[in-house]
């Protein structure tokens, strides 16, 4: 089975672009970044400041809205305007920012605990909204603000500081989840590949309508090399598949395997053997999100790692459905406000 | 059908057999199927027209459709209309209509001795008497001899006029409201005119049922004027309103009304976050429908969610609204708290519901000053005000935006269950006699961008120096850390914290500089004074007047402010030897005022999910006074 591909056909977002050429240092404020030397959060932070110069956003049109955790101590360090807000509810924050100010870009930083324990309604809310807001998700695994307990995305018996003998719990997929609350842009990128992670910037911010993106990012304190196995440099192309839409899904050293549909899933099949002609075209814009929640759920070591866009799709976002309830012609006229105060009939006393 | 009289009521019987009296109150009771809301807001509506002041209280069961004839199914709806100026809606009723035994046996101990009661006969059958728990019917046990007592065959009579109009039974039956309004109608001498516009206008697009609805509430009528009632014919004259347009309104609607004309005296873009929670939802549902005024509701997954929305729509240089009760307070009150440190203009409204946690939420009661005034962690002031009447709603929630922005604060309105619902004649407010409200980020003028610091304050009401999102050369991060003065930096020294502890309070007691000082109507100091707040404004206000009429010399005095509180209040409640404040909680004001003002005051309190009885406090009062 060999799924067709039709036409990329997504809306570009509004992106509000400064007047001068700005470069990655005029999106750096002069605050101190505190997180621990090593972490993969400064990797982040450098490649969302270059992202954004090569699209040479207006940084006083960009808001930055996160909740608590290391993670979300990353308004700080932008140069634009940005709130550091309560734990978990960004995307309610963003949202609200957002439907008043459509002029404005805003992003959501959040972690793992953050987006999927505490503000997990909000994470499934906003993305069914299809609110224009990007969310970046930086996953370590790990509470890392709190020093080393489980997060959501812990794996099953994994040993922390809260779970001396393993967790009891099994994790969530970030991306699965995303992808259940028709979420319209689902992408996975991680904190070592800077090209990757700009790239996948770009995208998101790109998008017209709510866009996710998982950030595999490395908590060296509290869970170091939670993603070397499949991310370090060395073993990279053997173990994770970039994916593009329109191109065959394939990956090793020398592309030399690919994945095809199998009776239970998808299975990695030789790029020069017989199954060759079943390897999928990967197609972002499918509106199925069949074939991209299978994608979500590969995982090592069984099955390569997906990076990068695996669903983007066009939707009218919140804001253009409220919009087109809102007559173009606002009030603004005393008589239709004195009209409403009015009611429905009045009466006169002489 | 007899009408039997059991008790001389006392007013003159003019020679047309029709009586006059100063003030009645009448009580609808039913099923909820029995459609006595409708029957309740149209006489309300008929009333009006008329000429009467009138206050309504509706008073409905959570559930949506408990079984039909059940005790829990009773809903019901009281109107008290009057040729004086009256402020609540009657404490008991001199007339109740029952449609059922169930209706009959939940409201019966309301009624006056003596008063009238119009019940449908029909619906006293052996399976609804069982429903209401009557071992035998009351109608024929000699068990009401102290009332006056209409038994008409509603249901029937109802059916007997639309027969021919061939609705199905069902429909037909349903008919019997307009029927028993019909009947109330020409008791109280009420014009037919205003409820047949409304039917057409309601129903004009299924003109069988529109047909139907008249006819029975002509047949009603005629039931009244054929049969001998001629003693329970009652006109109550109208009163002298002072003269201009007037219409109807609800606390909810006030809201609304509010909102909307607050976004545009301020020229703000109204954001109204919120998730359903009775009292509370009609606001949203209301606004909902004003989408031409530019209005964006947003029905968030939450009330989490509801005023995080709110705080980012407020952030972004709009009206940031969100509207909840009790419940979803508690909820809110970590995200309340990111703006008071943000110090970002937000409205809360907190329409109060009966608590504790679900309590009864129909059901109305002041329990939630203390909430909204502590109920977060910290040290967290912020400005809480409070309605006294449904069309004060409109002028609080002005208020309530005014002082928001001026101090750049989260401000929180309370009304409740009572206000949400209760209906009175509002005089519709002439718009240009309204102020402007001024948006200070709007008026700031940096001519070096280099000044700005997001923490600096204004010296007079110290509100920090809000700027939303947009401009040039202003970015900076705001958050729920604690600020550093001035600059808005992170900060965590001792000595910082202290300043920001200190000056995040004495902005909102400054406040009280831009506030109107409590008025005290009665002596300027002497015996007593009683002290109130929030919708008990109308009970209290009763019960004053009451006791004054009994000889009794005291002050009233009515708090719309409640955090600051006006500047004179430590002063006026030291003038008085005795200060009552009654509360429909178990002293919350009182608390307050005790811990701040080190007086005696003692309270009313009626926790029962009923407004206060004004006749209860006027003993109270009474007894006080004497003590
Ligand atoms: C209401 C509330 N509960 C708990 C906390 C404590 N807390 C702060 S951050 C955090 C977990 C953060 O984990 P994650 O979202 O994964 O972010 P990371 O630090 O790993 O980047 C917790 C539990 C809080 N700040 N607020
Ligand atoms: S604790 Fe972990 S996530 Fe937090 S700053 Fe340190 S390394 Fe980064
Ligand atoms: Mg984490």
């Amino acid at each position: 089975m060999v799924l067709q591909t039709p036409p990329l056909q997504t809306v570009e977002s509004m992106i509000p672009i400064a007047e001068q050429d700005l470069s990655r240092k005029d999106y750096a404020s002069d605050i101190d970044t505190r997180w621990c030397p090593g972490c993969g959060d400064y990797s982040i932070l450098a490649q969302m400041q270059r992202g954004l110069a090569d699209l040479n956003v207006a940084p006083e049109k960009m808001v930055f809205v996160s909740g608590i955790g290391c993670s979300s101590r990353f308004p700080y360090y932008m140069n634009t305007y940005g709130m550091h807000s309560i734990h978990g509810r960004a995307p309610t924050i963003a949202s609200g920012l957002k439907l008043a100010r459509e002029d404005l870009m805003v992003f959501v930083i959040t972690g793992d605990g953050d987006a999927l324990s505490i503000g997990g309604n909000h994470l499934l809310h906003v993305l069914r909204r299809n609110v224009d807001v990007k969310i970046f998700l930086f996953n370590n695994r790990i509470y890392g603000l709190t020093k080393g307990q489980y997060s959501p995305t812990s794996e099953l018996g994994k040993v922390t500081k809260s779970s001396p003998v393993g967790t009891t719990e099994r994790p969530l997929n970030p991306l699965a989840v995303a992808l259940a609350s028709e979420a319209t842009f689902v992408a996975r990128s991680y904190d070592t590949d800077p090209q990757h992670l700009q790239a996948t910037i770009h995208r998101a911010a790109k998008h017209h309508g709510a866009a996710f993106v998982e950030i595999l990012q490395n908590c060296n304190i509290f869970n170091d090399r939670a993603f070397a196995d499949y991310t370090d440099r060395d073993v990279r192309d053997e173990r994770l598949l970039y994916l593009e839409h329109g191109e065959p899904m394939l990956f090793g050293e020398s592309k030399n395997k690919g994945l095809a549909v199998s009776a239970t899933g998808l299975r990695v099949v030789e790029a020069d053997g017989p199954d060759a002609g079943l390897i999928l075209t990967h197609d972002a814009t499918r509106p199925s999100p069949d074939v991209h929640q299978l994608l979500a759920r590969c995982s090592y070591p069984e099955m390569p790692v997906p990076m990068g866009v695996i669903r983007q799709v066009t939707a009218p976002t919140y804001g253009d459905y409220l919009d087109g309830q809102i007559e173009v012609q606002k009030f603004r006229n005393r008589a239709d406000v004195a009209g409403l105060l009015r009611g429905r009939s009045t009466w006169q006393v002489e | 059908m007899t009408t039997t009289s059991t008790q001389a009521d006392g007013s003159a019987n003019s020679a047309a057999g029709i009586q006059e009296r100063d003030r009645v109150t009448v009580r609808f009771a039913g099923d909820s199927g029995d459609g006595m809301q409708l029957a309740g807001n149209r006489f309300a509506d008929a009333t009006a027209v008329f000429g009467n002041d009138f206050s309504t209280l509706p008073d409905f069961p959570a559930e949506i459709r408990a079984p039909a004839g059940s005790l829990a199914g009773v809903s019901s709806f009281q109107i008290s209309f009057s040729k004086h100026l009256i402020y609540t809606p009657g404490d008991e009723p001199d007339t109740l209509v029952a449609m059922n035994p169930a209706a009959l046996s939940s409201h019966l101990s309301a009624l006056a001795q003596g008063g009238l009661l119009v019940v449908n006969e029909d619906a006293f059958t052996s399976g609804n008497l069982k429903k209401a728990n009557y071992p035998s019917n009351p109608l024929s046990d000699g068990s009401l001899d102290g009332y006056r007592i209409i038994k008409a065959p509603i249901t029937t009579a109802a059916i007997a006029a639309v027969d021919d109009l061939g609705l199905t039974t069902q429909n037909a039956e349903r008919t019997k409201n307009f029927f028993a309004l019909g009947l109330v109608y020409w008791l109280y001498d009420r014009n037919l005119e205003p409820t047949l516009d409304w039917i057409e206008e309601r129903f004009g697009r299924l003109p069988n049922i529109a047909e139907a609805n008249r006819r029975a509430l002509y047949a009603g009528h005629a039931y009244g004027e054929t049969t001998e009632l001629a003693d329970a014919h009652v006109r109550v004259p109208p009163a002298v309103l002072k003269p201009g347009e007037y219409r109807t309104i609800t606390g909810n609607q006030a809201l609304v009304l509010g909102l909307i004309t607050a976004a545009h005296l301020a020229d703000l873009e109204l954001f109204y976050g919120s998730y359903p929670i009775t009292p509370a939802s009609d606001v949203l549902v209301e606004l909902a429908a004003l989408r031409e005024y530019g209005v964006r509701t947003f029905q968030a997954e939450d009330e989490i969610s509801a005023i995080g929305t709110a705080i980012g729509a407020a952030y972004g240089g709009g009206l940031g609204v969100t509207g909840t009760s009790g419940p979803g307070i508690a909820l809110k009150s970590e995200a309340l708290n990111l703006a008071v440190m943000t110090e970002l203009p937000l409205i809360v409204l907190d329409v109060q519901r009966s608590g504790p946690s679900t309590g009864m939420p129909t059901k109305t009661e002041q329990t939630d000053l203390l909430q909204v005034m502590f109920g977060r962690n910290g040290e967290s002031p912020l400005c809480v005000l409070a309605a006294k009447s449904p069309g004060d709603c409109f002028y609080m929630v002005l208020e309530a935006v005014r002082l928001a922005h001026k101090f750049a604060t989260p401000v929180v309105l309370l009304s409740d269950t009572y206000l949400a619902n209760t209906a009175e004649p509002w005089p519709v407010p002439d718009l240009d006699q309204l102020d402007l409200i001024e948006v200070p980020y709007r008026r700031t003028e940096l001519t070096d961008v280099e000044e700005f610091q997001p923490y600096a304050r204004d010296p007079e009401t110290l509100a920090r120096m809000f700027i939303p999102p947009g401009q040039a050369g202003l970015q900076h991060r705001i958050g729920g850390l604690e600020k550093a003065d001035i600059t808005g930096d992170v900060a965590y020294t001792p000595e910082n914290h202290q300043r920001m502890t200190d000056l995040r309070g004495e902005k909102i007691q400054r406040i009280a500089n831009f506030i109107p000082e409590l008025e005290v109507d009665g002596p300027e100091s002497g015996e007593l004074l009683v002290l109130s707040w929030g919708s008990t404004y109308g009970a209290v206000f009763t019960a004053v007047n009451e006791a004054r009429d009994a000889g009794y010399e005291l002050a009233h005095a009515h708090l719309q402010y409640l955090n600051p509180f006006p500047r004179n209040l430590g002063d006026v409640v030291s003038r008085y030897r005795k200060v009552l404040i009654p509360e429909a909680n178990t002293g919350q004001l009182r608390m307050l005022v005790r811990a701040q003002f080190l007086v005696d005051a003692q309270g009313y309190n009626e926790v029962t999910g009923q407004p206060l009885s004004a006749r209860l406090l006027t003993e109270r009062i009474v007894q006080y006074a004497n003590e």
